[in-house]
């Protein structure tokens, strides 16, 4: 089926989320849609699948003009889409969710659970995706749930499939996985459009690209662009992939973690016996796939949670001398009051008031004491100055210091956040996600900001789930998988040997699997080439890692 | 909410060891140990059995210090067992927990009738509790429909004030029970679609609109009752009643029988409501798409499932459920209308859903232990026992609390119950 947009507008008030957009995607293509993150991607998506209704333009099927007033529609059109947050009831089984809407029904509206499975078996043996019809959804790892959208879509006849930012929440490994299914799917004649803002993975499996820019085609590529091309189409100007920065031998042992386990109420095991030294002036990078304890690691460390058993030690000096604190347990105003920044995941729950100005913002953990009050009552010119040098030092874009942070974009808001922690004398700087949801311009000031951090001599951590992140930063990364650090390797360390280890591998079995897949290592260096290994993933959830790559 | 953790059940480590259940079967041991030793030894417990119409009743004189010293030796037993299983870090199997709770039930029963004149009537203990259990179980079921679908029905107490109103008085005027009750569900229908027109399309919090729908259907009730029902008594005030009803051969089960079979006919309307219900919500492609709107509407509106639509008319439906059980107070008890006569039935009613595990079944088990739990003083009144009426009406109350604190395990309501869809 070849679709094609023509001219579609999508406004929310008065931002012009799609602005006249054209888009061709021929039958059985995979067309991939880039852009940053706000760049109107998933809104295009949003409106070709009748989410939202387009203020203008059209859309065609072969030629037809076609109107979509709800997914309903778009489905029977033969439309699907697997969205970037799964639309699957997490309390019901793989059958109920791929049938739910288009039930087979037995008689007195009883569901024919028997044809309910053998649909779900059907196109799950048809691309070896191995998935149990009657597992809860909820118990299943993330990666067989894409499948469960995949073949819930095709269920229903998808002739164009719609992947939003699949491969955000997988693994490296999963990632090349769902490249193969992806192919198969194109072999078998379905389309695909392709949204993502990772470049490695368009130019390793799209055979077309279209760049969205501020709700703009700003371009069409073919996958030979190569990625500073395509980077900086997407981004407008000349970007820099890489972070410059010094090679760091690192001082003095600034932060201890020794034994560290949070087990929660229902009894999980969250963070499994972590032990780790950060030393000032280097970068600890923690890298695995979301969900496996990083999150907590953090909250941990800064005093959120209170771990089951371990220690947390801070060093400082002391007029030369090397000074203790055991920070385990404690309160995080107590830690923080040692000397610790932390920026968190969720920034706009966790890191700042949405309704506060920048410049209150900027304030939030220092108002308790002078210059920014004096008995108990704000000192109002000093918050304004400290905004007004801030705002200049950070380069946040906006109108006032007093607009409400809110108003702000990611990356800026972002900004505000960084500036504040870091304002702070700080022995230990943590950051959880330093630039998700951030758009690539404010990517490189926040990662030159963290390296000038870590130059003066503070002890950074940071988790990312973003391997170049990870890659760029990093003076030692450390993997981490089920709440256990699987290990500590350098920073050049390849991206499938930390692939595998963010999937539970040992770093010897991990780097064993690697010399044996590609003989005769080149220098790695970003962009790494894309040759996968013969062997697959080590089946560690029972259900469903499929094994080996068969794509060649 | 910050990431969901993905570690597969199997990775659980030392998960903390429980120490509530021990404890609160440890208390309850303690005061069947204290009764058993305020009982004199020569004290006897007399209880009355009605095995069936046919086979008549038998007056059974247990001496009370044996029986029930035997009865709290079990209790000691399966309390030592509970703290062993906590110490193991596992949890107590629930039938555990069925006999230890019937023990208890016993022991309290024997030792509050002891040395009495008149026996207990243990039959129509049972059969009473399942009669004054029917407005729970309707009502429970009605919340069962509203929370699947994704709003709380916090009305439903006045949905079941309503149905017992339009009820007598439909049933008044044509002199027809069955009239009255077709009239039941219509008049909790229109409830439900009040608290649909507020929560679902205007987005109101649903408590607020339920406990305010509570407040103007007790208001309009009344002053229908005190101006047009006290003026027209011979017109809309009489009583009409539904038929008891011995189902032959099943009623002479001893025992079962006259529990379960030989009861009004709203009771085995009851039976058949819970067992479609329970089929129905989990088997059926109504129940699955009603389920997929308070669990993830987003995900239903995305396979073309109409989450409003679907969420009005549910709420509807559950609205009706709720009317037909306010038929007991009229129609069942023969009774005209009368103010305020739901008497907080309907959020004894929402306890049990919560306590059942938003399941019929669970709600029917849980709604059938407040109604026992409100038949005990009357059951106690008659042998001479004198148990304060309040304090019986506040225990559905307390077990509520403590059950949804945790007591009895997770249970899990609809995760998007009380959110509104904006589309």
């Amino acid at each position: 089926m070849r679709l094609e947009l023509r001219h579609v507008t999508k406004k929310f008030g008065s931002f012009i989320a799609n602005d006249s957009i054209d888009l061709v995607v021929e039958p059985g293509e995979i067309h991939a849609l880039l852009g940053e993150n706000g760049a109107g991607k998933s809104t295009l998506m949003n409106v070709l699948y009748g989410l939202y209704e387009a203020d203008g333009g059209e859309i065609l099927l072969d030629g037809v003009p076609v109107h979509f007033s709800g997914p309903g529609d778009a489905m029977a059109a033969g439309i699907g889409m697997v969205h970037q947050h799964f639309m699957l009831v997490p309390v019901f089984t793989v059958a109920e969710n791929v049938v739910l809407g288009h039930e087979p029904v037995a008689g007195l509206d009883l569901i024919n659970l028997g044809k309910a499975r053998a649909m779900v078996r059907e196109i799950s043996e048809q691309f070896g995706f191995e998935v149990d019809p009657d597992a809860v959804v909820e118990d299943l790892p993330v990666g067989i749930q894409q499948r469960v959208e995949i073949i819930k879509a095709l269920s229903r006849q998808a002739k164009i499939l719609i992947l939003d930012e699949p491969t955000a929440v997988l693994t490296p490994q999963e990632t090349d996985e769902l490249m193969d299914i992806m192919r198969q799917l194109k072999a078998a004649g379905t389309s695909i459009v392709f949204i993502t803002h990772k470049l490695r993975e368009v130019q390793e499996v799209a055979d077309t690209i279209t760049v969205i820019r501020l709700g703009k085609v700003v371009g069409k590529a073919l996958p030979t662009a190569s990625q500073v091309e395509l980077a900086e189409m997407m981004v407008g100007r000349a970007v820099g992939l890489g972070v410059d920065k010094s090679v760091s031998d690192g001082g003095h042992v600034t932060l201890e973690v020794r034994d560290l386990t949070l087990v929660d109420t229902s009894g999980v095991t969250l963070l499994d016996d972590v032990s780790f030294d950060v030393r000032s002036g280097e970068i600890l990078a923690v890298a695995g796939v979301q969900g496996n304890g990083q999150t907590e690691l953090a909250e941990t460390l800064v005093g959120l949670r209170k771990p089951t058993g371990g220690t947390v030690t801070l060093y400082g000096q002391v007029d030369g001398e090397t000074v203790a604190h055991d920070v385990t347990g404690k309160k995080v105003k107590r830690i923080l009051s040692e000397g610790v920044g932390f920026v968190p995941e969720d920034r706009s729950t966790d890191g700042m008031v949405h309704s506060f100005s920048i410049a209150e913002n900027l304030v939030l953990d220092q108002v308790s004491h002078p210059p920014f009050s004096k008995a108990g009552a704000l000192n109002m010119k000093a918050i304004a100055d400290n905004a007004a040098q801030q705002v200049e030092t950070f380069d946040v874009r906006a109108g006032s210091p007093n607009a409400a942070i809110g108003t702000l974009s990611g990356g800026n808001q972002q900004k505000v956040v960084l500036a504040r922690e870091l304002s702070r004398d700080l022995k230990l700087f943590i950051a959880s996600q330093p630039t998700r949801g951030v758009d690539v311009g404010s990517i490189e000031f926040i990662h030159a900001r963290i390296v000038e951090e870590r130059n003066e001599g503070a002890a950074v951590l940071i988790i990312s789930t973003e391997l170049n992140e990870v890659s760029a930063l990093a003076d030692r990364i450390a993997v981490m998988y089920k709440g256990r650090f699987v290990g500590i390797v350098p920073p050049d360390t390849e991206r499938n040997v930390l692939g595998l280890m963010m999937a539970g591998v040992p770093l010897d079995e991990a780097l064993a699997h690697q010399t044996s897949a590609t003989a005769g290592k080149e220098p790695p260096s970003p962009p790494p080439d894309t040759g996968k290994q013969e062997a697959g993933l080590p089946s560690d959830s029972g259900a469903g890692h499929k094994e080996g790559g068969d794509h060649e | 909410m910050s990431a969901t953790l993905t570690l597969d059940r199997e990775h659980v480590g030392l998960a903390p060891r429980s120490w509530k259940m021990p404890i609160i079967l440890s208390i309850l041991t303690l005061a069947a140990i204290i009764f058993t030793a305020t009982t004199p030894a020569d004290m006897s417990s007399g209880v009355a059995l009605a095995w069936s119409a046919r086979l008549g009743t038998t007056r059974l004189t247990l001496p009370t210090l044996l029986t029930i010293g035997i009865l709290t030796l079990a209790q000691v037993g399966v309390t030592v067992w509970s703290w062993a299983v906590a110490i193991s870090r596992k949890k107590l199997a629930s039938w555990w927990v069925i006999i230890f709770g019937t023990a208890f039930v016993l022991v309290f029963l024997l030792w509050a009738v002891a040395g009495k004149e008149n026996p207990l009537q243990f039959t129509s203990l049972l059969s009473g509790a399942l009669f004054l259990s029917v407005p729970l179980i309707f009502g429970a079921m009605a919340g069962c429909v509203c929370e699947h679908v994704g709003v709380i029905n916090v009305s439903i107490e006045g949905q079941l004030l309503a149905g017992a109103f339009l009820a007598a008085v439909v049933g008044a005027l044509t002199h027809n029970a069955w009239i009255g009750l077709l009239a039941a569900p219509v008049a909790g229908a229109l409830i439900g679609c009040l608290l649909a027109l507020f929560a679902v399309k205007y987005w109101v919090d649903h408590i607020i609109v339920g406990v305010v729908l509570n407040v103007l259907v007790t208001g309009f009730t009344n002053y229908l009752f005190s101006t047009v029902l006290a003026h027209n008594k011979e017109v809309f005030s009489v009583a009409v009643r539904l038929p008891k009803w011995s189902i032959p051969g099943l009623s002479e089960i001893p025992i079962l029988g006259p529990v379960l079979f030989a009861q009004n006919a709203l009771v085995y309307i009851m039976y058949v409501a819970v067992i479609i219900l329970q089929i129905m919500l989990f088997k059926s492609r109504w129940g699955l798409r009603m389920r997929a709107c308070g669990e993830h509407p987003r995900a239903a509106d995305t396979v073309g499932i109409k989450v409003n639509r679907t969420r009005v008319l549910n709420t509807i439906l559950g609205g009706a459920i709720a009317g037909l059980g306010g038929a007991f107070f009229t129609l069942a008890n023969g009774l005209a209308f009368g103010k305020e006569m739901s008497a907080g039935r309907g959020y004894i009613a929402l306890a049990a859903m919560i306590l059942g595990g938003w399941k019929p079944k669970g709600a029917l088990v849980a709604a059938l232990l407040f109604g026992f739990a409100d038949n005990l003083q009357n059951a106690l009144g008659v042998v001479g026992v004198a148990v304060p009426s309040q304090f019986m009406l506040m225990a559905p109350y307390l077990v509520t609390v403590f059950a949804v604190a945790g007591l009895v395990g997770k249970v899990r309501a609809p995760a998007q119950e009380g959110t509104a869809y904006k589309g």
